[in-house]
């Protein structure tokens, strides 16, 4: 069977088709603000005008090949309200136009099983982050159980507003990532873990200030290190905690190598394996939505227009997983 | 005799006695990581025997070395196998006297109790710190409850029971218990 996804929660509006095996197509455009963060109206104004040529872009695809599409999935939530009420109406009315059932899919969920797909891992501890959302996360009886989280701004989040701060250009992260290559020397900065919990806007704010008297690339590496170091504490004791013999890095911090590299190790020391998906799955992507509308479509789930507005606030931990280990 | 490895230490008992080893992380920077675990060292020596003046039952603490504490063995079960509405109530009066006296633990989750006998053992006080503010009692709580909600079942049974003994030993427990709720909805898509 093949799936039609939508994404577009965020700054990523992609639209693609997957089928059981392998992704069949897919298709972005990149939302970039002209300064600071992303602004949901704008963001979502992006999506609307990007949307009728990527989503016919896809489709075109699809009828050039002769591909018969089985349902329509689009990312329901967590997001940015505006861009997800422009992604649920394009999803409606393409289920409509080609009278195919519709689905409704969690964004972080559908991180997960598009790792778990792609890179071969079947029972994680999951790492998730990105600009929006850091979790560590484990299935545990039927849901996606949040064992840490962070209790204020996201990593990803983090990262960018320092590099904003001190002058470096959007998208932050891989710009930090290769100043810290050149630093000499780390400098103290605090390290906030609360439980299973995390809060990075001290390290944020703290960072920040050790710009001002301290060379840029040590303050970068000093950054990564102490968030990092926070995220694989907290990973290891989740794995310890809930019994995972393997961890998984997803969303688009995950590109770090360095974050990469640390959790590696981490696994090695106690015996773990560490599963880290391509690149290009994880970051927000419509391969995702239609992959993870393709394994719910197939459990029998279905979302019933009345049931398909957004949900901003959507928690990884609401959904039910009823369709079982994918990978074994 | 090794005993138990939690996440980031090696628990072995001699004679009565356990010794309780932070272990390098060699994914951390190195002057990071001997940094957390002496810090760590030195503040579950010194709130470990603190929490007991608040009618916390703790082991004590018989000799701290850089990255090593010597503490009394006890035994029983940890809180984690045997929990029910009962013993969550009991541990929430308990978590109400470390607040009330002035403690927040940092890492509330159910491994870190133990049961022996009649009395609930608080251990594994490397997170923890002198503070007294509604926003750390309020995290703490919520550190609690989210082990109840990943790992045990019937969690809401647990949460309610010890919400029911905070409620009783606890100096601000309607304000920590609203803010743990508040906390609960942050975490999520901003
Ligand atoms: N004084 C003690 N008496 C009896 N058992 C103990 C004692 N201290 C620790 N243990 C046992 O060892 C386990 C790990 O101890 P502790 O929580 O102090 O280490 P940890 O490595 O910091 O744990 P984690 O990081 O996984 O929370 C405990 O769950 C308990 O079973
Ligand atoms: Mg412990």
């Amino acid at each position: 069977m093949i799936v039609f996804g939508l994404e577009g929660t965020a700054w990523n509006l992609s639209a693609a088709l997957v089928d059981e095996r392998e992704v069949l197509y897919e298709k972005s455009a990149t939302y970039t603000p002209a300064k600071g963060g992303i602004h949901p109206r704008e963001a979502s104004q992006h999506h609307a005008e990007h949307m009728a040529r990527v989503v016919g872009d896809v489709i075109a695809y699809a009828r050039e090949n002769d591909l018969q599409m089985d349902a329509v999935a689009f990312s329901q939530g967590p997001g940015l309200g505006p861009c997800l009420r422009t992604v649920a109406t394009a999803a409606r009315a393409l289920s409509l136009k080609l009278e195919v059932p519709l689905l409704g899919v969690n964004h972080c969920v559908a991180h997960i099983e598009v790792g778990k797909w792609r890179s071969g891992s079947t029972d994680p501890a999951v790492i998730y982050v990105s600009g929006a959302n850091t979790q560590v996360l484990a299935l545990r009886q039927g849901r996606y159980r949040i064992f840490g989280e962070t209790l204020d701004i996201s990593i990803g989040n983090a990262i960018d507003k320092f590099a904003r701060t001190v002058g470096l250009s959007h998208p932050g992260g891989p710009k930090v990532e290769e100043l810290a290559g050149k630093a000499r020397r780390y400098i103290p900065l605090p390290y906030t873990v609360k439980g299973m919990d995390l809060s990075f806007s001290g390290l944020s704010t703290a960072a920040t200030e050790a710009a001002k008297s301290h060379d840029l690339a040590d303050v970068c590496y000093s950054l990564q290190e102490t968030a990092f170091a926070m995220l694989v504490e907290v990973t290891e004791r989740a794995m310890a905690h809930a019994e995972k013999k393997e961890a998984m890095l997803v969303g688009g911090v995950g590109a770090n190598k360095r974050l990469g590299e640390m959790l590696d190790i981490m696994c090695r020391e106690r015996g773990a394996r560490f599963f880290l998906p391509e690149r290009k799955y994880m970051g927000d992507n419509g391969s995702m939505i239609a992959h993870t509308g393709l394994i719910m479509f197939k459990s029998g789930i279905r979302t019933p227009l009345a049931k398909s507005c957004v949900r901003p606030g959507f928690r990884t931990d609401d959904v039910e997983v009823t369709w079982g280990p994918t990978n074994s | 005799m090794e005993i138990g490895r939690g996440a980031e230490a090696a628990i072995t008992l001699y004679e009565g006695t356990v010794k309780k080893y932070r272990m390098a992380k060699s994914y951390r920077q190195a002057e990071l990581d001997q940094h957390i675990r002496q810090e760590r060292t030195l503040r579950e020596a010194k709130i470990t025997s603190e929490a007991r003046k608040h009618g916390v039952p703790t082991p004590i603490i018989r000799d701290i070395s850089r990255f090593e504490l010597e503490m009394e063995y006890v035994s029983g079960a940890k809180i984690k196998d045997v929990i029910t509405p009962e013993l969550s109530e009991r541990v929430g009066e308990m978590v109400g006297r470390l607040h009330r006296g002035g403690i927040v633990h940092g890492d509330l989750t159910t491994s870190n109790m133990i049961l022996q006998g009649d009395r609930i053992y608080l251990i594994d006080f490397g997170l923890s710190y002198y503070e007294s503010s509604v926003e750390a009692q309020g995290v703490d709580v919520h550190v609690y409850f989210q082990t109840l909600h990943s790992t045990h079942d019937r969690a809401e049974e647990l949460v309610e029971a010890f919400k029911a003994g905070y409620s009783r030993t606890a100096p601000a427990p309607e304000a920590v218990l609203k803010r743990v709720d508040e906390i609960k909805a942050r975490g999520r898509y901003l």
